[in-house]
């Protein structure tokens, strides 16, 4: 994915972007970074969703992306990977454009997005994350097959290959989710709320996989709800509110204030996150 | 159905000197049919059953992803947006001075107007607030009024000859040419190859747009490689089953053969049998009776496989489901009365394991029990050894109506307990009621639980759970 302005945007976005990019500690060269996001606005029927939202993330790093509900957090990672039309910005991974670097990318969806009545079995969605590999109008062959059913064992799903998605419980379809996304064999993984609604054996095999991918070298940007888990979970956060109110490794940024910055007059969210930075320090 | 009347109505036709009269249709005899069915009914007939046979195939297989991407609808738009063309490719031949009736210029203007009808009801998605169903019931009905119009001015026109041109919108088999389905049997042959070719691309951006798209797939050119498709045989099985019911062949062979299978590659091999099937039998029965449409017999087939599949498929049928839900419920209401004799035991420190029918009547007023119900229960009771009659309209347990007893009310408690410890790391199941779960509660989840709760030390209810 490209820019894609309208002038109109463009001449406001301008003034800003000069400040922005100072402010965006650079961690390493942009080149390097799995993605920058640079002066990012994206807006629903004229209204804006995210505005001006400027990120450079570091590699082989778990990164969680709070905020509070409406805050935008999956309209940033649609945006970054096309799905989502922008007013204006740009989005790089590893100094290239989207269309460049998508097959070293890779995408959980939000388990809501998919008709669960669909007649395929866990084996194979997990197949479809080798599609890419496969090519056009050929089979699925035994070598794509036992990748996938390889995958589906690292989230402990191999048993239930065979079983519709429909019957599997939310943590399963979440696991196969995943399962399918490793199939993808990525360096850069976009997780649209992986943890909602999972069960804790689920949430343990996630957390598994994601310390896995990252002590691989690869990077996982994650929209997550859950905010006691994130000092737990992930190193780096970005704290969300239609821009970036801040974001850099969590023991940096997840503190009282800046996330009273986030979740603003939301009283009972913001008691929870109060909560949960000071029971993160005690742990450490 | 059909067959049966035949049969009915076999016996008085070898009175050949009324029936013709009395009759629209002379029955065939026996042999006719037997002839006919078995494609031995000379070459004409053979080569337009064996056709339609094809084009049913070929519905059934691009009918799946189809309804599978929910463009059920938009494919009947589709079928009706053709009219118009048809139509407009009669005049503007005529006045080239071609044949305005060649079948495949007739097509080419049907498919054109399809076209423009699928990017019509895009177009409207897109630029009004219109919604898809809106926007398909404007297009459909918009597009087949035009044609209609354009049917009766062709008909007051001079030059016109519009008498054939009908059979588009009600279909007729009997009136194919050879070539006429050579060249339906090759689209539908065509649409076939093409969606086996294309059926992980289909399936993937059926099941999940947002993935493929970011997979890398060209999701817009593969959805209107499959419009397409629907597109091709829609034109084709227009001069056998018009276009009012050519739709039919798209969605039913699917969804009846849906309650048949969860694997998608069987679906599209099912969906494309019962396509062929009522393909075959339509064009067949139409064959023998030249006035029938074979587009409502093709209809009518598949109406039934569908009406049968729907009441017998054994894991998805109506029956089945009605069946599975009155077990569960008779097992879970089972399961509340051994649940509730256990306690009774152990409440009053009682050796013998007696329920007296004071605290089963009690126990189906709270649970609502209608009396042919709680009869149905105690019988089932009985017959699996889990009680025994007691006197005075009493139960008497088993000892294996006693284990079973023990373990639901071993696993109630489990289930309380498990959310009063751990509803925070499962706050998908705390909506779960506790009277629902206990009977579906897995052996695994049991020993799980076990576990947690020795190892979290809660002195609550440990006692009562040993």
């Amino acid at each position: 994915m490209t820019t894609s302005t309208t002038s109109a945007m463009r001449n406001v976005e301008s003034d800003f972007s000069t400040t922005v990019v100072k402010a965006a500690k650079p961690i390493a060269d942009p080149r390097q970074s799995p993605v920058v996001i640079r002066a990012l606005t994206v807006a629903y029927h004229r209204k804006p969703v995210l505005w001006d939202v400027n990120y450079q993330a570091p590699s082989d790093a778990l990164i969680a992306i709070v905020g509070p509900n409406g805050a935008g957090k999956s309209t940033l990672i649609k945006s970054c990977l096309g799905l989502v039309p922008t007013a204006s910005g740009q989005v790089t991974f590893w100094g290239k454009s989207y269309a460049q670097a998508r097959s070293r990318i890779g995408y959980v969806p939000q388990r809501e997005s998919v008709d669960w009545d669909f007649p395929v079995s866990a084996l194979d969605v997990v197949c479809m994350g080798r599609y890419r590999k496969i090519g056009w109008c050929r089979p699925v062959t035994k070598v794509h097959r036992d990748a996938a059913l390889a995958c589906l064992e690292r989230v402990g799903m191999r048993d239930l290959a065979k079983r519709q998605i429909g019957q599997l419980s939310g943590g399963q379809q979440q696991r196969v989710f995943l399962a399918r996304t490793l199939a993808q064999e990525a360096d850069l993984y976009f997780m649209d709320e992986p943890f909602a609604g999972v069960d804790a054996a689920t949430e343990r095999a996630i957390i598994e996989v994601l310390r896995e991918l990252k002590s691989q070298g690869k990077t996982v940007i994650c929209v997550h709800h859950d905010l006691p888990t994130v000092p737990e979970y992930f190193d780096h956060a970005v704290l969300l509110n239609m821009r970036v109110v801040t974001a850099g490794p969590v023991n940096e940024v997840f503190t009282p204030e800046n996330l009273r910055k986030t979740y603003g007059g939301r009283l009972t969210l913001l008691s929870e996150a109060v909560d949960a930075v000071t029971r993160a320090s005690i742990v450490r | 159905m059909y067959a049966g009347h035949i049969l009915a109505t076999n016996l008085p036709s070898h009175d050949h000197t009324k029936s013709i009269t009395t009759v629209a249709d002379q029955w065939p005899t026996w042999q006719e049919i037997g002839t006919t069915l078995t494609l031995q009914a000379g070459f004409n007939t053979t080569v337009v059953i064996a056709g339609t046979t094809w084009l049913g195939v070929a519905a059934g297989v691009i009918g799946v992803f189809a309804l599978l991407r929910k463009r059920a609808l938009t494919s009947d738009a589709i079928s009706h947006a053709t009219l118009p063309g048809i139509g407009l490719a009669f005049i503007v031949a005529n006045s080239l001075g071609m044949d305005g009736k060649s079948l495949p210029v007739l097509l080419l203007g049907a498919a054109i107007s399809s076209v423009i009808g699928v990017a019509a009801i895009h177009w409207l998605i897109k630029n009004s607030r219109l919604h898809e169903d809106a926007s398909i019931g404007i297009v459909l009905s918009v597009f087949f009024g035009a044609g209609v119009v354009l049917l009766s001015v062709i008909q007051s026109m001079r030059t016109g000859n519009a008498a054939g041109l009908n059979k588009f919108i009600y279909g007729q088999t009997a009136a194919m040419s050879v070539t006429d389905a050579t060249l339906m049997c090759g689209i539908a042959l065509f649409a076939t190859i093409c969606t086996v070719l294309l059926f992980k691309e289909f399936t993937l951006v059926c099941y999940n747009e947002a993935f493929a798209q970011v997979d890398g797939w060209p999701v817009t050119r593969v959805d209107l490689l499959m419009m397409a498709l629907v597109v091709l045989v829609t034109v084709a099985g227009l001069q056998a089953v018009g276009l009012i019911l050519v739709v039919a062949m798209l969605i039913i062979p699917p969804v009846s053969a849906r309650f048949w299978t969860e694997r998608l590659w069987l679906l599209v091999v099912l969906s494309g049998f019962i396509g062929g099937l009522s393909g075959y039998l339509g064009s067949a029965v139409s064959a023998l009776l030249p006035r029938k449409p074979a587009g409502s017999v093709i209809v009518l087939t598949s109406g039934a496989i569908f009406g049968i599949s729907m009441l017998i498929a054994p894991a998805r049928g109506v029956i089945a489901s009605l069946m599975r839900r009155m077990r569960l419920r008779l097992r879970i209401a089972a399961e509340h009365i051994l649940e509730a004799a256990v306690e009774n035991q152990q409440e009053h420190n009682n050796r013998d394991l007696v329920f007296p029918k004071s605290k089963l009547d009690e126990l189906a007023l709270i649970r609502a029990w209608p009396w042919w119900f709680r009869k149905f229960v105690l019988w089932r009771l009985r017959a699996r050894g889990e009680t025994i009659k007691g006197s005075h309209g009493g139960l008497i347990l088993t000892p294996i109506g006693h284990g079973n007893g023990k373990r639901v009310s071993r696993n109630h408690k489990l289930w309380e307990q498990y959310l009063i410890s751990y509803a925070d790391v499962a706050p998908s199941h705390v909506d779960w009621s506790v009277d629902q779960v206990e009977h579906v509660l897995p052996e695994e989840l049991v020993k799980e639980l076990e576990r947690a709760i020795e190892e979290d030390n809660t002195p609550l209810m440990a006692g009562k759970l040993s």
